[in-house]
């Protein structure tokens, strides 16, 4: 790890929201680095909270949402930040790109000054100033033949083109941080496969950071360096990607890898499965590791003793953090 | 070898639509399709969005209209049939869709549901019956009798899902289609629900079309497979054959885009060998649908469509196929 200060720092982040139910505790003390340069994966199911963290991160929380805890991008505290900084802030130093790339982009704008707006708004750059550089960062993005495209709608393009020129828009500023929730999840394999070509080539090339969102493990092997595993609002094991697949060691890292089925295994008969559901946010938090119910080692610490995320060396030495009573006795 | 229990020929559905500039226009959306599925077996279908593979499983069931071809299931030809001539059809093939909130009515109780189908196919048996026949199915899905009163939105996307599953499984079904089914699902319920499907299918015997985005979800389901590409057929036949030796360079391309979860795997990748955007299918090219997007197209490729050759086994479309491995 680099000991360079990092570019997102985020400390205990928690958020809540206060609906007609009760209180939901959709974070509950998350706590990562991102590196210059660096990629991490923020990987989950729907309701571990790994959308919220970015949101949170990104300011973008609606009004019955309190966030607590912090999150300092190149070591400005974001949580708390007047609205109108954190306005600023994204698209400049930290860049969005979303699931569905139509809701993106507006319909009746051609991408080129889709592109174009956000550098004359941010930084007043002039027309021909901006169109060449829209031109360049669409290049970037591996986009064929970017002068004919430039004056097209969106619309006009595919999916996957489309998806590139939002990762476009997210990068034509130069931000530290690229965050990216779900972006392939509403793509074709074919396409997916082209649009994480472009994210790799981006975090090598441009030296932006990226935090990527995703529930598929396949998406986080190809296009992270590092990968955090979250359930019911927590990260339950932070490891180098490489040292993540090889060797899970969180139960539900496990089963999460175990329960999929793969393209390069021996055709099976029956999947591994994870019985039950993940647990509900609403209410307190009930003691214990939030997995235990679920948990085929569970014992009965489990179920009354938090297992604290520690951080310890794998016997390459590689470093690893694990929310594990059982991973702490090994 | 006894006659297959699903049989389609030559299955063409065309929508009217309105091209460039408002010039009515044919959508070839299902092209002359071909295939079969055996009682008891599962024929998995894939290919990208667009492709036909839903417009195909709705053809089946006379939800869109057929243009040309012939389809035959269990013993009857019901290409032409009208309404009335559909119900044992409807009865014996059912579907169940990706998005159950979507698919089930937000105001029946999932017992309601589930006994829906018996009401309609089956109202000579009585009520208490029907609610029996309901509630064992709702067991036989692991969902119980406690879930009989509650409402859909009481439920999650994977508890929804097995209600959809329990309501196409209630009167007895010979096939199943399932367009999409687990793909809403996170990857923990996703296997919950792949496995109440095979084990449903080994108890019951019941013939599946699986249509999934999803390579490594068919590969684990599927016996046969049909790869389709702008409407048209590009492969079709054992499933492991083609998974292990594809013949048709698209099916090699979409094997290579899905992602593995093992990063050496990831790293190693060959760059996507599928380049350039899928044409317009208001437009498609000439010759060979795929040839715009292919790597080994060559001038044939564009004059001649290719026609479906091969063995027995597996049959693929392409002028230049990819060399047979011997095992």
């Amino acid at each position: 790890m680099s000991v360079a200060a990092p570019v997102l720092a985020v400390r205990d982040l928690a958020v809540h929201f206060a609906t007609r139910r009760g209180d939901v505790a959709a974070v509950r003390g998350v706590s990562f680095d991102v590196a210059a340069g660096r990629s991490l994966g923020l990987v989950g199911e729907s309701g571990s909270g790994k959308s919220q963290t970015c949101y949170a991160i990104m300011g973008l929380m609606p009004g019955n949402a309190t966030i607590g805890g912090s999150a300092r991008l190149d070591g400005e505290e974001l949580v708390g930040a007047p609205r109108a900084r954190l306005d600023s802030l994204r698209g400049r130093r930290m860049g969005l790109v979303f699931q569905d790339p139509m809701t993106a982009l507006t319909p009746h704008m051609t991408v080129g000054a889709q592109l174009c707006e956000i550098l004359a708004h941010h930084e007043g750059a002039s027309r021909t100033d901006a169109r060449s550089r829209a031109l360049e960062i669409m290049e970037r993005v591996r986009i064929t033949d970017p002068e004919r495209r430039f004056d097209m709608y969106p619309f006009e393009l595919s999916g996957g083109m489309r998806q590139r020129i939002v990762i476009a828009t997210a990068l034509v500023l130069r931000p530290a941080l690229l965050i990216a929730d779900e972006p392939t999840t509403a793509l074709d394999v074919t396409v997916q496969a082209e649009v994480l070509r472009t994210f790799r080539a981006v975090v090598e090339h441009t030296g932006t950071s990226l935090l990527l969102v995703t529930h598929d493990l396949g998406v986080v092997a190809g296009a992270c360096d590092e990968v955090a595993v979250m359930y019911a609002g927590r990260i339950v094991e932070r490891a180098s990607t490489g040292a993540l697949f090889r060797s899970p060691a969180h139960p539900y890292t496990r089963a999460l890898l175990a329960c999929r089925p793969r393209l390069d295994d021996p055709a099976t008969t029956r999947l591994r499965t994870i019985e039950g559901q993940p647990p509900s946010l609403a209410g307190g938090d009930e003691g214990g590791c939030s997995f235990a119910p679920r948990c085929i080692f569970a014992q009965a610490r489990c179920r009354t003793e938090r297992p604290a995320l520690l951080e310890r060396r794998d016997p390459d030495g590689e470093l690893r953090r694990v929310a594990c009573h059982l991973d702490a006795q090994a | 070898m006894n006659e297959p229990l699903l049989q389609v020929e030559a299955l063409s559905v065309h929508f009217p639509v309105r091209g460039r500039g408002g010039a009515p226009a044919t959508l070839r959306a299902v092209d002359a399709v071909g295939f079969e599925i055996a009682a008891g077996e599962t024929l998995g279908v894939v290919g990208e969005s667009g492709c036909g593979k839903s417009t195909l499983a709705r053809a089946l069931l006379h939800l869109v209209p057929i243009h040309s071809g012939r389809v035959r299931f269990d013993g009857t030809d019901y290409t032409h049939a009208d309404e009335r001539g559909l119900r044992p059809l409807r009865r014996a093939m059912r579907m169940v869709f990706q998005d159950p909130m979507a698919s089930l009515n937000p105001r029946f109780t999932v017992r309601q549901a589930v006994r829906e189908p018996l009401d309609i196919f089956e109202p000579q048996r009585p009520s208490r019956e029907r609610d029996r026949l309901a509630v064992a199915m709702l067991d036989r899905v692991g969902l119980g009798a406690a879930f009989a009163e509650r409402y859909p939105h009481e439920l999650s996307g994977g508890q929804n899902q097995r209600v959809s599953i329990a309501r196409a499984l209630v009167a007895d079904p010979k096939l199943v289609i399932c367009d999409e089914a687990v793909s809403a699902l996170d990857v923990s319920i996703q296997a919950q629900i792949l496995n109440l499907i095979a084990d449903i299918q080994r108890d019951t015997g019941i013939a599946l079309l699986f249509v999934s985005h999803d390579l490594s979800v068919v590969r684990h389901l599927s016996r046969r497979l049909l790869v389709l590409y702008l409407g048209k057929v590009m492969e079709y036949g054992d499933a492991a054959m083609l998974f292990a030796n594809p013949r048709h360079p698209y099916t090699r391309s979409l094997l290579d885009a899905v992602p593995v979860p093992d990063p050496a795997v990831e790293r190693a990748r060959r760059p996507p060998p599928l380049s350039g955007e899928l044409p317009s299918p208001l437009a498609p090219p000439s010759g060979c649908v795929f040839r715009t997007r292919c790597p080994r197209a060559s001038p044939v490729c564009a004059i001649t469509p290719p026609p479906l050759r091969g063995g027995p086994e597996a049959r693929f479309a392409c002028h230049h196929p990819l060399e047979e491995h011997t095992p």
